[in-house]
Formats: structure tokens, C-alpha cells, sequence
């Protein structure tokens, strides 16, 4: 009557099936995904280093693109965006683009960014906008979060060149259930 | 091993991380499968990221040196 007897003949798939092995070496890598949430200069940083290095070493690079992490993508000769007055006035506030950045700590009206920029310089550490440029030429995939367009009122005409389609939260999660290793940063 | 020839160098001396490692990247991009690549570095953190490279791309590093605090590192594309 049941089938118990016959486990030898079509076996019960009762336990999950054992995950490929890895193959020496060749594991294929996880896509990454980094949320860039924030905007001050360090943060952005970690960001395109980690995007450039993921690129490199052969895994599928996406950048989500969200809250003060959008506004480093604005291109950096854009001063003023928005349609409204507080639109207008958060960008005044906060000047957009990825040459623009401030720290977090010790940003001491920009003394910070610019010792920062100097002593990057001295080291040959590469800008932020320089590991931006590679990862685009490495083919990393830079997604706005199309929400944070509309609450900040950017156009696709004040942003950087070489942006995906903006997309929402859904793409975001459907990636990390898909099995993205995510950065949140 | 070293009778081998070598089908491009990439100078990353003086630049940090994760320069080395990118140009590497880059460079290994035009090379066919089985040609050599130098790499000359001087980040003291590119010993572990070479290899760490090596394994995670499946490409060989097939030597590694270091003399007057410049890393030498042979790599085979796969």
C-alpha cells in the first residue's frame, strides 16, 4: 500500500539535496550586492573599493544605489537638484557628487576630505571617482533606487552616465534571495 | 618554469590596495588561457591578496617572490 518498500527502486528525496561541491579552486563566485545607503566620503570609499575588487576577481558586481548613497552618483558639476524648495535646499545643504563627499567624523568644514585627498594622493591610494570609473569599466551594474530619485527630485539628466535602470525594493531582495552576498553600507 | 616566456608585465609598485589586484584583472583580461603574467608590487597585503585572487578566479600562481621589498608574482591564466 505504501511505498515505503520500495525506497530501493525511486528514492524518497527526504533530505535536501547535498550542495555542489567545490570544485578546487574554480568555485563559481557569489554575485555581490552593495546597498550604498551612505554618502560621506569614507563610506563611498569602502563602497568602490570593494565594487572594483569584486569586479576583479571575477564575481558580478551590482551597486543598489539609495537614500545619501544616490546623491554621490549626481554628476559632480551639478550644484543645485530638485524641483521644489526643499528639494533644492537639501542639495544646497549637502553638495551631490562623488567629489564632494564629506566625512563623517573630523570633517572640520572639508580640512578632513582635503587631508584625506592628500594623504590618498601621497600613498597612491585612488580617488573615489577613480575606483568609480574602473568598476564602470569592469562592468560593475550601479541600480538608483528609483524612490530616492523622486524624493530627492534627481532626473535621469543630473546623474553620472553609465547608470542602470532605476529599480525599487523588490529588486533588492529578490537578488539577496537569489543568493547575492550583500554589503550594506 | 622560468624558461617560460612571459606575456606581459604589470608594474603595481607604489600603488595600494586594491590597485594591484585590479590592474592584475584587467591585465590577465587580453592574455589567451596559459600565458604567463608578472606582476610587480610593493603593498606588503598583496602576498595574501594574490593568492587570494589566485583561488577565488581559478587562475595559477604559479611563483612567488619578493627581493628589496618588491613582490614578484608569476600568474597562469586559466
Amino acid at each position: 500500500m505504501t511505498a515505503v518498500a520500495e525506497t530501493t527502486e525511486t528514492p524518497v528525496p527526504t533530505v535536501a539535496p547535498e550542495p555542489a561541491p567545490e570544485a578546487e579552486g574554480e568555485a563559481k563566485p557569489r554575485d555581490i550586492l552593495i546597498i550604498c545607503y551612505s554618502g560621506e566620503l569614507e563610506k563611498t570609499w569602502a563602497a568602490m573599493i570593494l565594487a572594483t575588487t569584486g569586479a576583479a576577481m571575477g564575481a558580478k558586481v551590482r551597486v543598489f544605489l539609495t537614500f545619501w548613497g544616490l546623491q554621490t552618483f549626481v554628476k559632480d558639476e551639478v550644484r543645485i537638484t530638485g524641483d521644489n524648495t526643499m528639494q533644492k535646499m537639501m542639495s544646497f545643504m549637502q553638495r551631490p557628487g562623488i567629489s564632494h563627499r564629506k566625512l563623517s567624523k573630523m570633517n572640520f568644514l572639508g580640512m578632513g576630505p582635503w587631508m584625506m585627498r592628500k594623504l590618498a594622493k601621497q600613498y597612491n591610494v585612488a580617488s573615489p571617482k577613480e575606483l568609480l570609473e574602473i568598476a564602470q569599466a569592469m562592468g560593475v551594474e550601479f541600480m538608483p533606487c528609483q524612490m530616492t530619485m523622486d524624493m530627492f527630485g534627481l532626473t535621469k539628466e543630473n546623474m553620472i552616465d553609465g547608470l542602470g535602470e532605476p529599480v525599487g525594493a523588490a529588486t533588492v531582495i529578490s537578488l539577496l534571495q537569489g543568493g547575492d552576498a550583500p554589503l550594506f553600507i | 618554469m622560468s624558461s617560460e616566456q612571459i606575456a606581459q608585465v604589470v608594474d603595481a609598485k607604489g600603488l595600494s590596495c586594491p590597485m594591484p589586484i585590479v590592474k592584475t584583472a584587467q591585465a590577465v583580461k587580453g592574455l589567451a588561457s596559459g600565458q604567463l603574467l608578472e606582476v610587480l608590487a610593493t603593498d606588503p597585503g598583496s602576498t595574501k591578496d594574490f593568492a587570494a585572487w589566485a583561488k577565488s578566479t581559478g587562475n595559477e600562481l604559479v611563483e612567488q617572490t619578493v627581493e628589496g621589498g618588491v613582490y614578484r608574482f608569476v600568474l597562469r591564466k586559466k
